[in-house]
Parts: C-alpha cells; sequence; structure tokens
C-alpha cells in the first residue's frame, strides 16, 4: 500500500477543512514562489522528468503537451483551460479534488499557466457539480484576497483564474468541444489541425489539461521529479486517484500507486468483489469508454496504462467498475450503449447513427431476440464508427462493445438459443438495418 | 444524440430578476468584453434557477443581452440537456441510470419515481416534483445517486428515495450526502489511507528547498 507521506490528495475525503489556511498547514502554496523563480523551462523540465502523464484517460505526458505551446507571446494571449467536465461513467476523481483540496488545483493552476505564459485560466466544470464549484469560487476568492493568484501577487505573475461551467453534455470533456462550449456554442469537437496550441479558446494558444494532471504538478515540483517518477513502472509513474465502483463491499475512491496490482487494490481498499473473488465475472477497469476484462485477467492485471493496453483494455481514468456473476453484462453494456447513443453530439454521421444502431441491436442481444450473424455484424459495425469520426466519443461507443463479444460471445449466443428455445423458432425475423 | 425541442406551451413575456441581474453581471466580469457570448451557459442555468425552466421568451432576452442571434442561444439551449425546455416540479430529480448505477440499483430507483411522481418530465398535480433519468452524474462510488434539484443524494435505496420524497411532500428539510451515513468517497468503516497524524499537524507547511533547483536561478 502506498505510504500516506507520499500522498498528495491529503483531504480525499473532506475530513478536514478545504480553506486556505488548512490546504497551507497540508502542505500546499508551499515554496511556490521558488518554483516561479525557477523560471518555466525548470518547470516544464521536471514534469517532464516526472513521467506524469494526462489524468483525464487519454495518458499523453503532461510536460511534452506544455512544451506544445508557442515559446514566444505574440500578438495573442495564452490560455490554460482546466478541463473538469468529468463525465466518464465510473469517475468521480475530480471531484473530491475540487470540494476538498482546491488549492492544490489552483496553486497548480498558477505554474502550469506561469510555466506556459499565461495570464488567464478558465476551469470548465460540470453543470451538475453545484456543490464543488461553490467550494471552487470561494477557494479562489479567498487566493486572491491571499494575493496568491490575481494582478500584483505575491509571486510576480499577474494570473485571473475564472470557473465557468457546463449544463450537462458528455462530450465537452473533449478538449475541442470544452473549447467550443466555453466560447458559448453546442459542443461539437474541432477538427485537428490546428490543435489547441496553435488556436484553442478564441483562436489563441491554449493547452487543456485534466483536473488531476494540474493539481499534483505543485507537490511534485515540491518533492522532486525523482519522488514521483519512483512509484509505479517506467512509463507508468506517479501516484493515481482510483474511483472503484460497482459490486464491490465498499466502493471508495482512493489514490494509490500507478502499477499497482487490480486485485490487489480491489481487496485492499474496496472490501473485496461482493461474494469474494471467485463471484466476479468482469471489470471495466479505465471507465466506460475501455473494453471490459475477465476474472481471469483480473487476476493478474497491473493498474497502468501499458498493463492495460497489452490486455486490449486501457487504464483511462482509473475508474474500476467491477461486475460479480449476478451481472447481467449484456444489458450493462446495452445501457453503456444508450449511453454513447445519448450523449453522442450529432456531428459525424458514424457516430449519430452508430451509437443508436448499435444499442438497438444490443437491447434485442440483451433479450436474445437476435440473430447469430448478427454478433458479427455489430463488430463489423462497431469497428466502422472506430476511427472514422472527428472525435474519440465514435472509438469510446465501438470499444465496449468490442470488449463484450471479445469476451462474453459464448453468452450471447446462449441467449439467442434460449429466446428461440422458449418461442419454439428456429429463427427469428428481425429487422436489421436502420429501425 | 438527444433530439430536445421547445415546450409547446410558452409564457408571454420573460423578465430577468434582480437577482439574476447581479449574477449575470459576475459572470460577464470573467470573460474578455468581446466574448460575451461565452457566458451563455451559465445564465441559460441561471434562466432555469430563476424560472425553474428554459422558455423561449428567455432565449430572445439572452439573445438580446449577450448580442448573440436568437437562433445560437436556442441551439444551445436545446444542446445542453441540463436545461430544462419544459416546466419542473418544485423538486426535479435526476435520476442516473448510467451502468455504474444501474449496478447498484438505480432501476429500483426509477421505479419508485414513477410510482410515486409518474411519466418522466411530468409534474405532479401539486407541483412539487418532477423527474427524469439522466447520464452518469459522476458520482459513481457512491452509487446510486440521485441530484435533487443542485445537490446529491448518494448510496440510496428505493426506501431511502421514497421516504426522502415523502419529506419534502411535507415540506421537511432533506440533507444531501450519502443515505448511510459514509464519509463523502471514502470505504464505509472508514479508509485504511490518511491516517498518519503528521500530515495534519502543520509540518507540511515549514520551509522546504525544492530538490533539482537549477543552479543559477534564471526566469
Amino acid at each position: 500500500m502506498l505510504a500516506d507521506k507520499d500522498r498528495i490528495f491529503l483531504n480525499l475525503y473532506g475530513l478536514h477543512d478545504w480553506r486556505l489556511e488548512a490546504a497551507k498547514k497540508r502542505g500546499a502554496w508551499n515554496a511556490t514562489a521558488d518554483m516561479i523563480a525557477c523560471g518555466r523551462d525548470w518547470i516544464i523540465q521536471q514534469t517532464k522528468d516526472s513521467g506524469l502523464r494526462g489524468r483525464g484517460g487519454a495518458g499523453f505526458p503532461t510536460g511534452l503537451k506544455w512544451s506544445f505551446m508557442p515559446k514566444e507571446v505574440k500578438d495573442r494571449p495564452h490560455y490554460l483551460v482546466v478541463n473538469a467536465d468529468e463525465s466518464e461513467p465510473g469517475t468521480c476523481k475530480d471531484r473530491d479534488m475540487m470540494r476538498h483540496d482546491p488549492h492544490l488545483l489552483i496553486e497548480g493552476c498558477l505554474i502550469a499557466s506561469f510555466a506556459m505564459q499565461a495570464h488567464a485560466a478558465y476551469i470548465y466544470i460540470r453543470g451538475e457539480y453545484v456543490t464543488e464549484r461553490e467550494v471552487l469560487e470561494a477557494a479562489i476568492k479567498e487566493a486572491y484576497e491571499a494575493r496568491l493568484i490575481g494582478k500584483n501577487n505575491i509571486h510576480g505573475w499577474d494570473f485571473d483564474l475564472h470557473v465557468s461551467h457546463g449544463a450537462g453534455a458528455y462530450i465537452c470533456g473533449e478538449e475541442t468541444a470544452l473549447l467550443e462550449s466555453l466560447e458559448g456554442k453546442k459542443g461539437q469537437p474541432r477538427l485537428k489541425p490546428p490543435f489547441p496550441a496553435n488556436a484553442g479558446l478564441y483562436g489563441c494558444p491554449t493547452t487543456v489539461n485534466n483536473v488531476e494532471s494540474i493539481a499534483v504538478v505543485p507537490t511534485i515540483l515540491r518533492r522532486g521529479a525523482k519522488w514521483f517518477a519512483g512509484i509505479g513502472r517506467a512509463n507508468n509513474t506517479g501516484t493515481k486517484v482510483f474511483c472503484i465502483s460497482g459490486h464491490v463491499n465498499k466502493p471508495c475512491n482512493i489514490e494509490e500507486a500507478m502499477s499497482i496490482p487490480l486485485k490487489q487494490l480491489i481487496e485492499e481498499h474496496a472490501g473485496g468483489v461482493r461474494g469474494g473473488w471467485s463471484n466476479l465475472k468482469a471489470v471495466i477497469p479505465g471507465g466506460s469508454s475501455v473494453r471490459c476484462i475477465t476474472a481471469e485477467h483480473a487476476e493478474t492485471a497491473l493498474m497502468d496504462f501499458d498493463s492495460l493496453v497489452a490486455l486490449k483494455s486501457g487504464l483511462g481514468t482509473a475508474a474500476v467498475i467491477v461486475m460479480d456473476q449476478s451481472t447481467d453484462i449484456v444489458r450493462a453494456i446495452a445501457r453503456i450503449a444508450y449511453f454513447y447513443k445519448h450523449e453522442s453530439c450529432g456531428q459525424c454521421t458514424p457516430c449519430r447513427e452508430g451509437t443508436g444502431w448499435m444499442w438497438r441491436v444490443l437491447e434485442r442481444m440483451a433479450l436474445g431476440e437476435a440473430e447469430h450473424a448478427e454478433i458479427d455484424l455489430l463488430l463489423d459495425v462497431a469497428g466502422q464508427v472506430e476511427g472514422h469520426t472527428i472525435c474519440a466519443l465514435g472509438d469510446a461507443a465501438a470499444w465496449p462493445i468490442q470488449g463484450l463479444i471479445r469476451h462474453f460471445r459464448g453468452e450471447i449466443e446462449q441467449r439467442i438459443d434460449r429466446y428461440r428455445a422458449a418461442k419454439g423458432v428456429h429463427q427469428v425475423r428481425t429487422p436489421v438495418a436502420a429501425e | 444524440m438527444s433530439a430536445r425541442r421547445l415546450a409547446e406551451k410558452q409564457p408571454a413575456s420573460f423578465a430577468f430578476s434582480d437577482a439574476t441581474q447581479e449574477q449575470i453581471r459576475f459572470w460577464l466580469g470573467k470573460f474578455p468584453e468581446d466574448r460575451k457570448a461565452s457566458a451563455v451557459l451559465p445564465i441559460l442555468w441561471l434562466v432555469q434557477q430563476q424560472e425553474g425552466w428554459v422558455s423561449e421568451p428567455a432565449i430572445r432576452a439572452i439573445g438580446d443581452l449577450l448580442g448573440m442571434p436568437k437562433i445560437r442561444v436556442l441551439e444551445v439551449a436545446t444542446f445542453y440537456t441540463m436545461l430544462r425546455l419544459q416546466p419542473a416540479g418544485r423538486y426535479h430529480l435526476q435520476v442516473c441510470g448510467t451502468t455504474p448505477c444501474m449496478l447498484r440499483g438505480a432501476e429500483d430507483l426509477k421505479k419508485v419515481c414513477h410510482k410515486r411522481i409518474g411519466e418522466k418530465f411530468d409534474v405532479t398535480v401539486d407541483g412539487n416534483f418532477s423527474w427524469e433519468e439522466v447520464e452518469c452524474l459522476g458520482g459513481c462510488v457512491n452509487a446510486p445517486v440521485v441530484a435533487i434539484n443542485d445537490r446529491y443524494h448518494e448510496d440510496l435505496t428505493a426506501e431511502d428515495l421514497a421516504a426522502i420524497i415523502e419529506k419534502l411532500a411535507k415540506g421537511e428539510k432533506v440533507s444531501p450526502g450519502s443515505a448511510r451515513g459514509r464519509q463523502t468517497s471514502a470505504p464505509e468503516g472508514g479508509a485504511k489511507a490518511l491516517t498518519d497524524p503528521s500530515l495534519y499537524d502543520g509540518s507540511l507547511a515549514q520551509p522546504v528547498s525544492l530538490p533539482n533547483k537549477p543552479a543559477p536561478a534564471s526566469s
């Protein structure tokens, strides 16, 4: 188990006060001025050396992302935008950071903005997180009043931090859709290139980072890149907040070392699988967008980017959704398919039409009212949605379905057979194309 | 994609309340002078807080206020599903139905709403309640979750939710958070982590020297 002294979010559960004085006592805003004095190249290099990979799902190296910003500020101002539109099913980590440790995030915003020469940053929080937004606004007000941020602050880098919010659109977690939304438009992703580092918010150079990626930076700089890089495996370093939900005895959020074995994570922190480990059926290890893995794989899987990719799944947001033997896995995945159908922005045809089509077929499959051949057809359609859309929502809709068919094809087939046996028919006539 | 339309019955007019106008000034202060449209979502939400829903006259008023063509405001209002396009009850319940909540009993919560309140978006005759099923609310380790107006009620059973609704119907106060008395997202019965008292005694606020400092400080 990760030692308490190596944890970053010391108030993850809100047992202590989130306000400035208490946060300072826990180490926030300690030596921030020294970090700024070390210069932006040092900050970026330290972040690179720490091996920090983006915590929003894609795992892109954070320091490298920062280095894509123009070296000099020309006619357009630079912006940092923090993605707090946490909506990936299974994920609720940023919520705890914002309501319980907001000052780590605010400090991170200052440091990251300084490193990218941004004088203003926006935190875009999902609309449903009203309590979290209120805490964040109050914490920012405290930081302004203590002159930690703002014009002529004690750190010597003029910096304005604002909170804005969404209104219930998962797609706004995609960085360019988020920027569109922040500009007051529908959240429809932009074509890339140009990337946000060249043309982001209001057409200005912008970097979009996840809440956790930003909030861990101050502690990394205080403790040293080597400390962070020494936790976890090579290429998968640091600590990570995991969310364990579903059929476990004690669902919870927990900050642990990267590369912790999945089984250890579930048993040590979440009280084990309901009914014991042998009652485990499947795990979605990284939020609804990744492919599920079987109990057999879960036995040996490590919770990091590389181990889970090797299992044809992914770390994603590190949201572990546990499903025991009582789970109707076809219905569970059909509900995820409905989610993507509901959240597709409608811009690209393969996703707009495909997500609805895949959901309808899965709903029938959950009943058994389908043809065996439709399983391959579904796989084929999923493959045609994947990679053929502007953003990754199409991929995210296809992957859980591919995972289902890879591991539980037999279950779908059995259900079709049972349905037919109950009806006394050999073949069910079902509509196949658009319904 | 979720297709949403404006309600058939619309009020004749709309006016921002004084409290809403004050909030609007706060929001407009966050964005550059020539980027007022950025405040459209927060203002739509404020209007919903004021009226309970977003009406067509309100959309026009926001367009005028922000110098946006009305069609752009309409586009935004119909795209974002948290914005309600028809009147809602005094207490509007957002029941999360996505897989993590479904695995822990969200279906039963939907049944409670159905029985007590009616069809999705129906408003009870006393004007107290309406409900809808929403996609992931982001409280998955406290599943199942229902947001009542702006606050999350977590770790619910069907009985818990029914009791909360009855309390509200009687005009009693309900407290958000875990129905089982859990400490936010911590495992039930207390976490094994974050128990070291030295994290909280102020020793972390002592001056530190940054590791790997560059030799001559430059910026």
